[in-house]
């Protein structure tokens, strides 16, 4: 669709006023796997419903916005091996990078952090070479 | 209840964003890493968008408190160890093998259908295994 730049802008600023409101609002830097992370392995203990209740809005507003668009096709691959690999991947990666793409790719490059910086280059480069390699030399994505 | 009012509004800003902005769409994002393929250009528009009242408001953090009390974060160490790049790289292929990243993988959950979950339940499990395979990580290289 020629308007998907729009939409990706619009939608983009709605993610940033999202990390305004919890940086102005709570104090705290919005990173989706950090968030998410901390109820995995017990460290965000302290500040659970916090988290729980920010996981909640980001489960549930789509779900609200939804009748009002046209049917939604996420085209996620059907083969589970490649999913679990993914997942697992994705789990393990961003904890131990302490952070995804909206801690280190949208707070962390806003803020000008080196850190974040060069984190989000080297998960896109990975991620191309990674689409790349089993896309166009394997073929299973 | 402030705290969690806030909290809620923004995961709610950033749950319909991400929703909005096509970044739950794995094509879409496989799209943007596909350099040699069809490539699709949204992403940067995504991060430039959000990236913009990002700024704004740490560039409001300066001399004010947050509004729900406590402090802003500090800016972390610049420091750029193993854990870092390791952690990103294994984050990048996953992110290219299925399209997906923490957020959107939690926004899409109600319409992505059963992918979405196998990745979720995926992801969960590799948040739970990453503390001991940081330890192992340590033992065979020591980290920074």
């Amino acid at each position: 669709m020629p308007s998907d730049w729009l939409w990706g802008l619009g939608g983009g600023l709605l993610i940033g006023l999202g990390g305004a409101v919890y940086l102005l609002g709570n104090g705290r830097v919005m990173g989706a796997s950090g968030i998410i992370g901390g109820l995995v392995d017990g460290s965000g203990r302290s500040t659970w419903a916090e988290r729980v209740v920010f996981l909640a809005g980001v489960f549930l507003l789509p779900l609200l916005l939804l009748p009002t668009m046209a049917p939604v096709d996420t085209h996620a691959t059907s083969n589970v091996a490649v999913l679990i690999a993914a997942g697992l991947c994705v789990g393990v990666g961003t904890r131990l990078a302490n952070g995804c793409t909206s801690g280190h790719g949208v707070c962390g490059i806003s803020r000008l952090s080196l850190r974040g910086i060069t984190a989000t280059v080297f998960y896109i480069l990975a991620g191309g070479l990674t689409v790349v390699f089993f896309r166009h030399l394997l073929g299973v994505i | 209840m402030q705290r969690l009012f806030l909290a809620f509004a923004a995961g709610g800003l950033f749950g319909s964003g991400l929703f909005l902005s096509g970044m739950t769409d794995t094509a879409k994002v496989q799209g943007w890493l596909d350099v040699f393929g069809n490539w699709d250009p949204t992403l940067a528009f995504v991060m430039g968008g959000a990236i913009i009242p990002m700024a704004i408001a740490w560039a409001f953090t300066k001399g004010r408190k947050p509004l729900a009390g406590g402090s802003f974060p500090a800016p972390p160490e610049p420091k750029l160890g193993r854990n870092l790049i390791l952690g990103s790289v294994l984050f990048g292929v996953g992110w290219g093998l299925a399209g997906l990243c923490p957020g959107p993988a939690v926004a899409s959950l109600t319409y992505g259908g059963w992918p979405h979950w196998v990745f979720f339940v995926a992801m969960i499990a590799g948040m739970a295994f990453a503390p001991s395979f940081r330890a192992t990580m340590d033992r065979a290289i020591p980290a920074e």
